[in-house]
């Protein structure tokens, strides 16, 4: 449709889009948008489900090991919860004209992303608990304020996600408080893996403001409400008043109030590490990535039988009508 | 470590059931064929994992003494497991997930229906939460085998395949023992060996709907009952028992 526009009128369309954001309105799917908007919110909707669905993983991993039968019913549940997130995100994404299919292949070549935290392996149960804490606690930030973006479905979508997370974030807290008050040895796991998961959670916000490709885009377009400098410095000031409830140490030197800032300081992100989990060089990068596409495709046949099935029951159907 | 009262010994046993089956289907999370069918077999994992603590909990009362049901979980080797050895195989692919599914569904329905009129009032009450979810249960894995059964070539041989092999190990979900005929004479226990016609017809009924050969009955396994499992079952529990046994005595 866009493609049968003037310049001018094209012009026009854009500023009046612009307003109505700027009014705080909300975007619908039948909207007109401008492509780039499309584009972009296909691209951060995509990677928010991607990285739902791949981070099944990581917590699935300890699924069969929970270490009591209560654990166990919780995180599968919790598992449960993110893929349903996934599912919503994708339907979500599917709005602005896109297929899951197409989604999906997109994951597989490697052109869309997803959160680089869950390139990381969980080696103790300790893990569970810090992804929960930390790596929940960081989504959370990040989408409570995304509950105000400006294209409605994911909006709503949010709203909805950001209900469950918070149960999400409170269970895995509790795990790491019950290792914290436990014996030495879990004491030390707990620790352990705060020290692990501390800095991929604080990358999960994405590079600083300065250096993010898309981040001035999507803030005048709303479909971003806070920087990921906010974002990730609101993040660092709740954690550390947790940490301290549960007396275990955030791995960071640096770490210090600032009176004048009203904030705490903290040390610099290794961003050559954050880079190289981005682009297929995590721990577990190559391994996600793998299990993925081997799900899909053992799947493969399972899809098409339904489809045949389906196709088979209707032309009985039709057939029974003439 | 077992158990003296029998009442309590029959609630293990179907605990034991419901875990078992619910840690194989747990199994299948992010490995689903599409992420709707991943998240339906972790709600029927979590139906089990749920099922599986009400009898333990139950058991554990009984016992008298302070056990948990994790204490029955994770802290008994495989002799003194007692489910049925069906429920211990291996995933296996979609196609044989789905058949045990089924042929432990239409059974589980008609199981816990009975149950509900035990003479012991917890059994009865547990009976009556699962057989609401194994009645949800059983309409999912019936249409995975029609869907199979008559989806396509692959799916149909892949399916034919699974039944084949579960076929030898149905014959046990009817098998009664001293202790489940006594504790079926005083009305606290179901009879299994009743339900062994109904369950054969509808089972014959739906494998013919799936374009299904029956398979020959020339073969049968059993002795879960008694602990004598296959060696799966080791394997499991090494997963399962893995944190409770590296770590052994604490809170988590």
């Amino acid at each position: 449709m866009t493609d049968n526009l003037s310049d001018q009128q094209l012009e026009q369309r854009e500023t009046e889009f612009q307003q109505r954001i700027d009014a705080e309105e909300k975007i619908e799917p039948k909207d007109w948008m401008p492509e780039k908007y499309r584009q972009n919110l296909i691209r951060q909707m995509s990677q928010h489900a991607h990285s739902e669905v791949i981070g099944m993983q990581p917590e699935g991993n300890w699924i069969t090991r929970a270490p009591t039968l209560h654990r166990k019913a919780i995180l599968l549940a919790k598992v449960q919860d993110e893929g349903g997130h996934g599912l919503y995100l994708y339907s979500a994404a599917e709005t602005l004209g896109i297929s899951r299919e197409e989604l999906i292949a997109s994951l597989h070549s490697g052109s869309a992303k997803y959160a680089s935290i869950f390139n990381y392996p969980t080696l103790s149960w300790a893990d569970i608990g810090a992804i929960g804490w930390l790596v929940d606690g960081a989504a959370i930030c990040n989408q409570v304020s995304l509950q105000r973006t400006s294209y409605g479905p994911y909006s709503r979508g949010m709203v909805r996600i950001c209900k469950e997370e918070s149960f999400h974030q409170r269970q895995g807290y509790h795990i790491m408080m019950t290792l914290a008050r436990g014996s030495a040895e879990q004491k030390e796991m707990a620790q352990d893996a705060l020290n692990r998961f501390w800095w991929p959670s604080l990358m999960m916000f994405g590079p600083h403001d300065a250096d993010s490709v898309h981040s001035a885009q999507s803030m005048k377009w709303k479909i971003k409400r806070q920087s990921n400098d906010e974002l990730r410095q609101k993040f660092v000031d709740q954690s550390v008043k947790q940490a301290e409830v549960i007396e275990l140490e955030l791995p960071d030197p640096d770490l210090k109030w600032n009176e004048e800032r009203g904030h705490y300081d903290f040390g610099e992100i290794d961003w050559e590490e954050f880079k190289r989990s981005m682009t297929g060089g995590g721990p577990c990068s190559r391994q996600r990535l793998a299990h993925n596409i081997q799900a899909h495709d053992d799947g493969a046949w399972v899809r098409e039988a339904m489809r045949a099935y389906e196709s088979k029951k209707r032309e009985a159907k039709d057939q029974a009508v003439a | 470590m077992s158990t003296d009262n029998p009442v309590s010994q029959y609630a293990v046993r179907l605990a034991d059931d419901a875990l078992i089956l619910g840690h194989r289907l747990s199994e299948w999370c992010s490995r689903g064929p599409f992420l709707e069918e991943d998240l339906a077999l972790s709600n029927v994992a979590l139906d089990y994992i749920g099922r599986a603590r009400m009898f333990y909990g139950y058991a554990a009362e009984l016992s008298g003494d302070d056990r948990s049901e994790d204490d029955f979980a994770f802290l008994r080797d495989c002799r003194d497991f007692g489910n049925l050895l069906i429920h211990e195989l291996p995933r296996g692919d979609f196609a044989f997930t789905m058949a045990r599914q089924y042929l432990v569904d239409v059974h589980s329905v008609a199981f816990m229906t009975d149950l509900q009129s035990s003479t012991d009032a917890t059994l009865a009450a547990i009976a009556g939460k699962a057989v609401k979810e194994s009645n949800y249960h059983l309409r999912r894995s019936r249409d995975w085998m029609l869907r199979l059964g008559g989806g396509t070539e692959e799916s149909h041989r892949r399916l034919q395949h699974a039944v084949d092999e579960l076929w030898g190990f149905t014959p046990e979900m009817f098998e009664m023992d001293e202790l489940e005929k006594s504790l079926a004479g005083q009305g606290v226990a179901v009879d299994v060996s009743r339900l062994q016609p109904a369950w054969d017809t509808e089972v014959r009924a739906t494998l013919a709907a799936a374009n299904m050969s029956i398979p020959e009955e020339d073969w049968q396994v059993s002795g879960g009952r008694q602990g004598k499992h296959t060696e799966w079952l080791g394997h499991l529990l090494s997963d399962l028992q893995f944190m409770q046994r590296a770590y052994p005595g604490l809170e988590w």
